[in-house]
This record gives C-alpha cells, sequence and structure tokens, in this order.
C-alpha cells in the first residue's frame, strides 16, 4: 500500500509499504476514507519529539471502513462498518480507562517500559507518534491496522461527509476538553492562546458551553478572521500588547480561564525575546519547549484562575514563573485528550446541527501530494487551518481551498 | 550511528515494512541548506583549532585571533542552518561570507607572498556565498504566500445556527464532570459565612 513515511527532520516520503495485518484477536483493519495532518505531525516533521524512527507511518486522525476484524473485536466491529479511530488507543478495561482518563490507559502501549522510562508510568499507546507511546504506525496510508479495535472507534452513520466527522479523532475532543477542564461557566472570560484547528475547537466549544467573553489570541489574520466568525474578540499579538488588551476587557482583574492551545513551538519574534531565548536554547537542546504562553498565561489570569493546557508540550521548560502561578492560587489542568470520553456527545452535536467541525479544513489534498504540503506548512503557519487527505486519487486536490497553489503545481520530489 | 543503534529502539516486527521509497518532502534548497550547516561546522572548527595555520597560510599572521573568533560565528550560524528556521542561519552565513570576503580582500595586495592562496580562498569563499544565496532563495520561496492570496475566514463559524444562537447551547444538556470542576468559592464550602 501507498504511506506517508517518517525518514527523518522535513523528510517524510510518499512510500510503498507492505499492508497491516490482524495480528492480534482484538485488531480491524480498516480503509482509510480520510486522514487529517495534526500540529503534533508538525512537531515530528520538526523532529523535536524523540523516539521516531525512519519507515514509522505518519497520522493520527483517521476514519474509513472496516474490512478486516479480529476474532475477539468481532462482537463490536463488522466488515463494512465506518468508524472514526481515536488518537489514543484504549483498552476500555484498566483502573484509568474505567475512570474515563483515556489518554494514560494502562495496556495500551506495546513499548510500556519506554514509556515508564520518559514518563515515569506510561501514557496510552498513540497512532502515528513516538516510539515513547508505543511506535504504532499511523492513518497516513491506505490501510490500518487498529490494536484495542472493539474499543479504539468511534461508529459514525451513513449520510454525512468524512469532513463533518473526521475530527472526532483528534481536535475537537481536544478543544472540548481544553474548554471543559477549564470548567467554563456562564460568566466567564476565557482567554484562548493559538487560533490554529484545536484552538477555534476550543472557541467553538467555549461559546457552546456558555462563556460570556471568549478571547482569541494570534498573529495570522486570517485565523483571527475565523475566530471573530465564532464570536471571539481577537488580539492579535504582534499588533498590540496581550497583557494590556486582556486587562481592558476584563476591568484590569485578567481572564478567569485561560487556555493554552500552542504547546511547544510558540511563535519567536523580537517583539517576545524570551521567545528568542528559548529557541535557541531549543536549537541547543537546552530545553524542549518554548513556553512563552505559559509565562504570559500565568501572568495575565485573574487570582484563583484555571489554566488550561491542551496544545503539547514535550518535556523540560524554563523559566516557568511558579512563584506567581502559587501565590495567585492558580489551578491547572492538562491532558493529552481522552477521546473517547467525549466523542459521544459530541457526535450527537454534529449530528444535531450544534456544531459543524469542517468549517477548519482549508485543504484536501490527495495522499501523493501530502509532503509537498507538509512542509511548506511546518515551519510558517499560513492559515492553511487544517489539510486533510484521501489515498483516493479521486478526491482531487481542489477542496475547499489550496494554499499556495505552485506547490501543487511543482512536480513532485525536485 | 542511528538512533537504533544507541537505544535500542527497533520498529515492531509485524509493523508494515518500506518496500520501495518515494518522492521526499526534503526540496534540493533544504538539502543544500543542510550541506552548507554541515560545512560551516567543519569550518568552524578548523578556524578554533587552528587559526595560526590558516592565517599564515593566507599571509594574515597578524589576524589569528580574528579568524578564531570567525570560527565561533561558522558554529553559531551553523546551528539555526541545521534547524527548521534556515532563513535564519542563511542570512547569518551570508552575512558572515561579507565579512570573510572583506578580510580576504586585505590578503590580495602584491606584498603578500600568500598572494595566490588568498585569490583561491576568496574564489572559494565567493561560490559559497552564491550557494548561500541559492539556498536562502529557495527555503524563502517554499514559505512565501502568493501575492493576493490573503485569506479571509469570516464567513466560517461552525456554527450552523450561527454563532449567537449557539452561545451556551451545551449548557442545556451538558454539566462539567466532577473531575474537571475547579469553580466553587470558600462560601460554597462555607455556607454559614455568608447566611
Amino acid at each position: 500500500m501507498k504511506a506517508l513515511v517518517w525518514h527523518g527532520k522535513e523528510d517524510i516520503r510518499y512510500d510503498t509499504v507492505s499492508d497491516p495485518e490482524i495480528e492480534h484477536p482484538r485488531d480491524a483493519i480498516i480503509k482509510v476514507t480520510s486522514c487529517a495532518i495534526c500540529g503534533s505531525d508538525l512537531h515530528l516533521f520538526h523532529n523535536l519529539i524523540p523516539a521516531m524512527l525512519p519507515g514509522d507511518i505518519m497520522g493520527h486522525e483517521t476514519m474509513g471502513e472496516v474490512v478486516d476484524v479480529g476474532s475477539a473485536a468481532k462482537g463490536t466491529l463488522k466488515k463494512g462498518d465506518r468508524v472514526v479511530i481515536p488518537f489514543t488507543i484504549v483498552c476500555g478495561e484498566c483502573e484509568q480507562c474505567r475512570r474515563g482518563n483515556f489518554s494514560v490507559c494502562e495496556q495500551t502501549n506495546r513499548k510500556k517500559e519506554l514509556g515508564d522510562k520518559a514518563f515515569g508510568h506510561t501514557t496510552a499507546g498513540l497512532f502515528g507518534y513516538t516510539h515513547l507511546t508505543g511506535g504504532y504506525p499511523g492513518g497516513q496510508a491506505e490501510y490500518l491496522r487498529v490494536p484495542f479495535a472493539d474499543t479504539t472507534h468511534v461508529k459514525v452513520p451513513d449520510g454525512i461527509d468524512d469532513e463533518k466527522l473526521l475530527f472526532l479523532s483528534d481536535i475537537l475532543p481536544t478543544g472540548w476538553q481544553a474548554a471543559v477542564q477549564a470548567d467554563i461557566q456562564p460568566g466567564d472570560t476565557v482567554a484562548i492562546w493559538g487560533c490554529g484547528p484545536v484552538g477555534q475547537m476550543t472557541i467553538r466549544s467555549a461559546i457552546l458551553l456558555g462563556a460570556k467573553q471568549v478571547i482569541a489570541i494570534d498573529c495570522l489574520p486570517e485565523r483571527l478572521s475565523m475566530a471573530a466568525a465564532a464570536g471571539a474578540i481577537t488580539i492579535n499579538f504582534e499588533e498590540e500588547s496581550v497583557v494590556e488588551r486582556l486587562n481592558e476587557l476584563t476591568g484590569g482583574k485578567g481572564p478567569h480561564k485561560c487556555i493554552d492551545a500552542v504547546g511547544t513551538e510558540s511563535h519567536v519574534s523580537f517583539g517576545q525575546p524570551d521567545t528568542i531565548l528559548d529557541r535557541a536554547k531549543q536549537m541547543l537542546m537546552l530545553e524542549n519547549d518554548r513556553p512563552h504562553v505559559l509565562r504570559e498565561m500565568i501572568y495575565v489570569c485573574r487570582p484563583a484562575g484555571v489554566i488550561s493546557i491542551i496544545g503539547v508540550y514535550l518535556g523540560l521548560v524554563d523559566k516557568i514563573p511558579m512563584g506567581q502561578a502559587m501565590n495567585k492560587g492558580m489551578t491547572f489542568r492538562m491532558a493529552q485528550a481522552h477521546v473517547p470520553r467525549w466523542t459521544g456527545d459530541l457526535l450527537r452535536r454534529i449530528e444535531d446541527d450544534q456544531i459543524d467541525p469542517s468549517f477548519v479544513i482549508t485543504t484536501k489534498p490527495i495522499l501523493l501530494t501530502v509532503p509537498r504540503c507538509t512542509a511548506p506548512s511546518a515551519t510558517r503557519p499560513t492559515g492553511a487551518s487544517k489539510s486533510c487527505s484521501g489515498p483516493d486519487p479521486k478526491l482531487e486536490k481542489g477542496g475547499i481551498h489550496v494554499p499556495r497553489k505552485h506547490h501543487w503545481d511543482r512536480p513532485f520530489g525536485g | 550511528m542511528s538512533l537504533v543503534n544507541i537505544t535500542g529502539i527497533v520498529r515492531s516486527e509485524g509493523d508494515p515494512h518500506i518496500e520501495d521509497k518515494g518522492p521526499s518532502s526534503l526540496t534540493g534548497a533544504d538539502r543544500l541548506a543542510r550541506a552548507l550547516g554541515w560545512f560551516s561546522i567543519g569550518l568552524g572548527v578548523t578556524e578554533l583549532v587552528a587559526p595560526g595555520r590558516l592565517a599564515r597560510a593566507l599571509g594574515l599572521d597578524d589576524k589569528a585571533g580574528l579568524i578564531r573568533a570567525y570560527g565561533a560565528r561558522e558554529l553559531a550560524s551553523a546551528i539555526p542552518t541545521l534547524s527548521v528556521d534556515k532563513p535564519v542561519g542563511l542570512t547569518a552565513r551570508i552575512g558572515g561570507d561579507v565579512l570573510d570576503l572583506g578580510t580576504l580582500a586585505t590578503a590580495l595586495h602584491r606584498n603578500n607572498p600568500k598572494r595566490g592562496n588568498a585569490a583561491i580562498a576568496t574564489a572559494l569563499v565567493a561560490g559559497i556565498t552564491l550557494l548561500d544565496i541559492a539556498a536562502y532563495a529557495g527555503v524563502k520561496a517554499a514559505h512565501r504566500r502568493e501575492p493576493g492570496s490573503d485569506r479571509n475566514y469570516s464567513e466560517r463559524s461552525g456554527f450552523p445556527r450561527g454563532a449567537q444562537a449557539s452561545r451556551g447551547l451545551a449548557r442545556q444538556d451538558f454539566q462539567i464532570p466532577a473531575d474537571h470542576r475547579a469553580e466553587g468559592m470558600v462560601a460554597d464550602g462555607l455556607p454559614t459565612l455568608v447566611a
């Protein structure tokens, strides 16, 4: 089959690989119909996440049709079922799964000893990600083996386009959890850093949860325009001071809830000198992440407020003002999304026309052309908010929006 | 040495294996930038370790200290050149090339017995400068937007019922789970305080 394969830093290739097979009775094989590119894929593309190996298949926002089912998964899945695959692989049996903490499932990381060493205690297995989380092949391919398939799937009905359902795999529940774990209440002012796809879903979730005032922070006008479309007040941090503007919008008290939808690769600019220092340290491997957003959130958040972190962090961060956080009595909540905890409810909201997540799609490349679109969107996000690929050549590249057309026209590989 | 050899991490046996490698996301400019970054490291280390020998070879005997400083500069520019921020590193390299050419120009006078070496070095640096400029133009082009391609997504609310009608919609049938609550005041816990 064809697949997008990680070969090293900035080196993703459109390779021919062997087909996946059922390896365990709980497995299923799906024929992929759509798979999106995630911000986390860019961290892999930039080789910031350790323990990737050449030959690893990318992709963790996948949906498709079941084409083969292991004997132990036949009670819940059958050939022909249409499924969205959560990026977290869950057993459904361990103590963490029973508590709803699916992203820290105790059983699905097949390289548990690595996870234990890296994190202290293992987290869940993830598709298309580092070997610290199992190194499972991802869904940017024609076929995907789904381990623990009897519990790692969301059955979805026919009659709704892939584009509306695909993001149940990651960014919709991720944005929803960012808002939920901030404990958003009616009357709250919620500030959200980062208007990429996760930030956009977080903005919609905060509004659905009744936040009185949602403030979206980014530097890309097109992303801010998308945030404003949902009713958010926008701050372009390259044009105005985030702290001053947030204080102005909250009567000098700061937002009740601050949400980090940026994570490790925050924007580097001379206007934010700490980001330059972080970038230099990152290059010298003295620091893993660029935590400018964390510092700013802790500083500006209202005392006794909540900091919700959903943007991915990788390892060690420097100069976090714990003195401010402790003295202001902040509550911190963070996690990789516990996807299956929210998908049933969110699917119902999609069916009920409360939200249509397809608004975030700006590019629909076919699988062959994804390496070409990964590269330019990686270093500087260009408002190509979300790309979802389909291996079917019939899915023409026209899509909804194709940025930087010259890349698509250029012969491949050169 | 590969990560596999250092850490012992290996791909799992049943996972799909590569049968035929296809085209890559790496462009020619990316590869050139990478080569120039490694060249910077090689030259930088040489200038740091043996500045006197280089100075004598070029007839710049009194500039060993300056050549050592240039070595540090080469290493500093190599780091961003090898990172994803290639334009920053390549800009630094082009600036460094100008400094190198300026310094070499002082060795091209007739009285320098090593003028031939200095002329060869000047030609090499000029060639490298052209490669730096080509790499810079290539990596910048990959991230440049077409003129007039500004995008506006102000019609994309994601709320089929409209943004205003959607505010608080989920509150009708959703409660924040107990393990995700953070709100509450002292008064909630001690109602007698406010009674």
